[in-house]
Formats: structure tokens, sequence, C-alpha cells
């Protein structure tokens, strides 16, 4: 713990770190079944950083994922989001704070009934100042940004998987999220739509400089992150930094 | 906040428009309860209108009753003088009287007697302003004639409207007594009786040998124009005391209360449109519950992205009045044409009216808020946890 500590320190000194957890602790069930899922996870992400998490299957990923983008309540430790203390946070905080973050899922889970551009809209609307601006003129630019010009009013059920991901990333991406949290998003993609898709968000991720947090178990991506953790049994691993040469 | 309401993208109509054949379903379920409701109310209407019907077409501003009187159907009379006594005030223009009696009628074809009403008029002056009851006030004059409610049904009293154009009058059997139907009118069926014929005062005691001439059922005022009813009302019931004096609406409200109290048809046509009710609810109920759970990870996916819950709640009631309003047209259009049918059918003055539609419009928009209220307990399972 005091490891990754200190590791951090010397990346930046000066900002604040946009995800900030400290000793957290995550369980499951109750009484008998209690499971401890998360043991004393200690980690700093800085803005516009781009971070791979990968680890066994059961290791705890989503769970930290999940933690981290306010879908569930932190229960013990620390752990700061955008500078705000998730732990004891009320649900309304809660549901606050989600309109800042982007996510992208392992299923796209785009709303069926809706166009490809009407489901980036549903990211804009949730901001009320983005009505003051042409929210459609900005959702097309976005698909056009995943090369999706063509699909604009295609129904998202009538979109290929890979196409339908790429609406994902464009919806979490239109409202220039500060962190975007992505779970096994190339896991249903072929390689191809799979190395494209990251690629796409690395890019824009660059452009707004906003931090992404991505779990993978897909080696052929790993190059993209700045730099990569390792999860194992609910532990970040004593030495969990790799830097990859850009 | 508000501002920007008609610029966000309606989820709720989206989500309706995209399942075609379901909101059909929907749409379908919502008509076929809002019709049931409506032909109950409007048959329970009818029938209560119905037993006002001889009513309407008596022309008079103050009417005297016996106090024992409770409706046609328990007539009790009254002596003749108390009307000429109240005749004495000098707001009093004219003054008229009925007999009201219930006898037999005799269908030849069948041989079996037919319970009908009798109002028994003044042919020189008719309390009764129909226009095919004045056209044969004169016939009335002679003794034994008397005219049809054509409104009566064929099997109760025979053909007795053709055999009546093929020969101009039809002999009948009326409380054991030979009579002419001389022509017809329309006051309609009730369920005091299956119908009704109008006599002249002398054939009516000819009919009745146990009632009185001096014993009348119901005393017809009119006053002179401009007169305020009310006060003389009131002044005349002062000096009578021994009668009832009602306006000509109170006379009405008089008559219907007597069946919402002792008839169960109130219960009877309440129960139906409560079917229609729970029918209703239950459709719409699965048809939001089915929405919800096949769509179930958006909508968690959307708590994920920032909605509140209350933003779904919102979107649930949404689809709900969407297909209260979507549904209740069709409803309303197929009862207005139910209700002409069946008043055809039936002679019951049933049709369609403003207080009726915005009544079946309320319990449409309560009954699908009430599916998706039971609905949104499905929605609190959509956890944002659960889509990583
Ligand atoms: N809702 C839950 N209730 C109980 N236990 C859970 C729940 N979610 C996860 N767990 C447990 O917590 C542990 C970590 O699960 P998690 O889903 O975080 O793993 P993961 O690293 O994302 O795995 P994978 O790579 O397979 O997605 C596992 O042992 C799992 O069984
Ligand atoms: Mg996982």
């Amino acid at each position: 713990m005091i490891q990754t500590w200190q590791s951090d320190q010397s990346h930046s000194t000066a900002a604040e770190p946009v995800i900030s957890a400290r000793q957290l602790n995550h369980y499951f069930g109750s009484g008998e079944l209690r499971k401890q899922a998360l043991f004393d996870i200690n980690l700093d992400i800085y803005a516009g950083e781009i971070i791979i998490m990968t680890g066994p299957s059961g290791s705890g990923k989503t769970t930290l994922l999940t933690l981290m983008g306010g879908l569930r309540s932190a229960q013990e430790g620390s752990l700061k989001i955008l500078g705000q203390e998730l732990h004891d946070a009320s649900k309304q905080q809660l549901t606050q704070l989600r309109c800042n973050i982007g996510y992208i899922f392992q299923a796209h889970n785009l709303l069926t009934f809706l166009t490809a551009k009407q489901n980036v809209r549903m990211s804009l609307e949730l901001h009320e100042e983005m009505f003051d601006r042409d929210i459609d003129g900005m959702s097309v630019a976005m698909l056009n940004a995943v090369g999706l010009q063509q699909r604009v009013d295609y129904y998202a059920d009538s979109l290929s998987g890979g196409q339908k991901q790429r609406v994902a990333i464009a919806r979490a991406l239109v409202s220039q999220p500060k962190i975007v949290l992505a779970d096994e998003p190339t896991a249903a993609l072929d390689k191809k739509s799979g190395r494209d898709a990251v690629e796409i968000m690395q890019k824009l991720a660059k452009e707004q400089g906003c931090t992404i947090l991505l779990v993978t178990h897909d080696n052929r991506i790993l190059d993209i992150a700045d730099r990569i953790v390792y999860m194992e049994d609910g532990r970040l691993a004593d030495n969990p930094e790799t830097t990859i040469a850009d | 906040m508000f501002r920007n309401l008609f610029r966000k993208t309606p989820l709720a109509w989206f989500q309706l428009k995209r399942e075609k054949n379901r909101l059909a379903v929907a749409l379908a379920g919502i008509a076929f309860a809002d019709i049931l409701m409506f032909f109950q109310l409007g048959l329970l209407d009818a029938l209560f209108e119905s037993v006002v019907k001889p009513y309407t077409s008596l022309q008079g501003d103050l009417f005297l009753i016996n106090p024992l009187f409770e409706s046609l159907n328990v007539v009790r009379s009254f002596p003749r003088k108390q009307l000429y006594q109240a005749a004495g005030a000098k707001e009093v223009e004219s003054i008229n009287y009925l007999y009201v009696g219930q006898g037999e009628w005799r269908n030849a074809q069948t041989r079996t007697n037919q319970p009908t009403m009798v109002f028994a008029i003044n042919p020189h002056n008719s309390a009764i302003t129909l226009s095919d009851v004045q056209a044969h006030q004169n016939e009335l004059k002679l003794l034994n004639r008397m005219l049809y409610d054509r409104a009566g049904a064929e099997h109760f009293f025979g053909n007795v409207v053709q055999e009546l154009q093929q020969s101009g009058s039809v002999p009948i059997q009326f409380n054991n007594f030979q009579v002419e139907v001389v022509g017809t009118f329309v006051m309609g069926a009730s369920f005091a009786a299956n119908g009704n014929v109008i006599t002249s005062h002398s054939t009516f005691l000819r009919l009745f040998p146990t009632r009185k001439p001096n014993e009348i059922d119901i005393g017809v005022i009119q006053l002179k124009p401009g007169t305020d009813v009310k006060q003389v009302q009131a002044a005349m019931q002062s000096e009578l005391k021994s009668v009832l004096i009602l306006t000509h609406e109170e006379f009405m409200a008089h008559e219907k209360k007597y069946w919402e109290a002792t008839s169960p048809i109130g219960i009877l046509f309440g129960f139906g449109a409560v079917i229609g009710f729970i029918v209703g609810t239950i459709i719409v109920y699965q048809i939001l519950y089915s929405d919800v759970s096949d769509h179930l990870p958006e909508y968690a996916t959307l708590k994920a992205m920032g909605y509140s819950d209350g933003y779904l709640v919102g979107v649930l009631i949404q689809e709900a009045l969407i297909m209260a309003v979507l549904g209740f047209i069709p409803g309303f259009v197929i009862s207005i044409g139910l209700y002409s049918v069946a008043a055809a059918a039936t002679f019951l003055p049933i049709g369609m009216t403003i207080s009726r539609a915005l009544l079946v419009l309320t319990l449409t928009i309560v009954m699908c808020a009430a599916s998706g209220g039971i609905a949104m307990r499905k929605l609190q399972s959509a956890d944002p946890a659960d889509i990583f």
C-alpha cells in the first residue's frame, strides 16, 4: 500500500488525482455469507491518464469499477472521485456524480427503441445547460467521430455488435465526462472492431483530456495504456505499475 | 427547467411506438374496458332517465301529488278540490290533472296480460304535450279509445303498429274491457311497466271502476308568465298542507330518488363498470410490466448514466397516460356507435353525455396510473451495479 502511494507521488505532486482510493475494502453478503471482495485498495489516477486494469476472473475488477462509478456505495475506507468522498455519500449525490462519468459496458446496453442519435442525445440531456446548444448536431458530430455517419438514424438493434459498441462509446464521450469507466468493452467484438473501438476511445479521450479506466483481458490492447494495474484476489498486486513506453 | 421539457427525447412515446403490436393490444384492451364502463354507466343513466320519461312530456310549472305518491309505480290519489283550492291563487293561469294507473293489456296473440301504465288526460286540453298525442286528442273524446306507446316491445303487446296502419284502429282487451287503439305516440319503456297507453279521464274511470272521479293523481298548475315559481310554490305549500307541491325538476328528482332507493340496478350496473375498470387495470399493468422487464438492463443503464429514479418513474407514468388517452379515443367513438344501436333497439334514452365522457376518461387515467404504480415496483429492481 505504501509502495503504491509512493510511486504515485512521483507522478504529479501538484494536481489532485481525479480518482483516489485509500484502504478501500468491500464486502458482499452479510452474516455467515459475508465475503470480502476487495482488500485494502490504494490507487490514485490523474487527469488524462489511460489506465488498464487486468487480472484473473473473479479478482474484483468489476467491483472496483462499480464503486468508482458510484454504482455501489463504498463501505469501508475512503474513495474520492472528482474531489467528492463516496464513503457515506447519499443516493442523490451518487446519481449526481454519475452524470459526470461516462460508462462503456461489455454489453452495449443501448436503448433498443431509440436510434443511434437519440441514444447519444440521452447522455447530453442529463445536463440542463446542453439544451442551449445544438444537441442533435453534437450527437451527430460524435457519431461521425466514431465513424458512424451513415448510421445516425438506425435503431440500435439494427446495428452490428461493433457499431453498437461505437454508439456506446459516442454516448459515453459526447458530454465530455472527466472520467470514462469501461468494463471489457471489446469482449463481445472481433479483433478488428475491438481494436478500432479502443483506438477511437483513446483518440477522443486524449482530445478531451479525460481519464479512462479500462478493464480488459485482451492483451492486444494493452499498448494504448499509460499505466497498467493488476488485480488479484481482491488486491492490487504488489508491483502493479508497468508503464508502457509510448 | 420546464423550458426544456419539450426538447427532451420523449422516451415514453418512443418506447410505446417501437412495439406497435404491443401498443395495439394495450389500446384495444383499454378501449374495451372503456366501452364496458361506458355501456354500463350509460345504461344506468338511461334507466334512470327512462323512469322520468313520462314527466318530460308533462307541461306545467307546479305539480300537486299526495305525499305518499312515491313513484308512477306507487301512486296515491288526493282530493281534486285541493287542486281547485290552489287554482284560487292569482298567479295561476290554468290547471289540469291526470289519473295514473297500472292496467293489464291483453295480448291477443300470446293470450298474456302485460302490465301497462295508463295516463288519463283531459281530451279537451291534454297535460301531455307530445305532438302525437295532441294530434289524436279529438279521437280520445269518444269513450273507450286509447293511444298506444309504440316503444313497447312487440313480443309483449302484439303487432299493434302494423295492424293500426292497415285498419285505422285495433280492438284490444284492457282490464277486461273492450277498447280501441286509435293512434300511437312514443314515451319509452321503463322498469315501471312494459309499456304505456294514454286515454281520456272518462275512459280511465271505466277501466278502473274502483277509482273515484274526484280523487286525482297528478295536479298540474300553469302559472302566469313571469311569475316567481319558487315563491308561489312556497306560498301554496303553506296553504295546502296535505299535498306535496313540486316544481317540474323536483317532480322528476322525486321519481329518480324512488328508483335509486328501491332497485338494485345502481349496484348491478355499477358493478359492471367496476369490472371494466379492473379488466383495464390488469391489461395496462401487463403491458407496462413487460415493457419494464424487457428493458430492465436499459433502464439500469439510464440509472448508471445519472438519470434518477424519479425520471424513470416519470417515463412510466407518461407511458400510462399516453395509453390512457390513446385507448380512450376509440373506446369513446365505438361507445357512441353502440349507444345509438342500443337506443334504437330498446327505446331507452341512451346516449353520450359530456359528464360521462369526462368520468370515464378520469377513470381511464386513474386506471393507467394505478397500473403504472404497480409496475413501478419492478423498476426498483433495475440496479445499475448489475450491468457491468
Ligand atoms: N453482486 C454480488 N454478490 C455477491 N458476490 C459478488 C457480487 N458481485 C461480485 N461478487 C463476487 O466478488 C468477487 C469479485 O467479482 P468481480 O465481478 O468484481 O470480478 P471480476 O474481476 O470483474 O471478474 P471477471 O473478470 O470475471 O469479470 C467474485 O468472487 C464474485 O463472486
Ligand atoms: Mg468483471
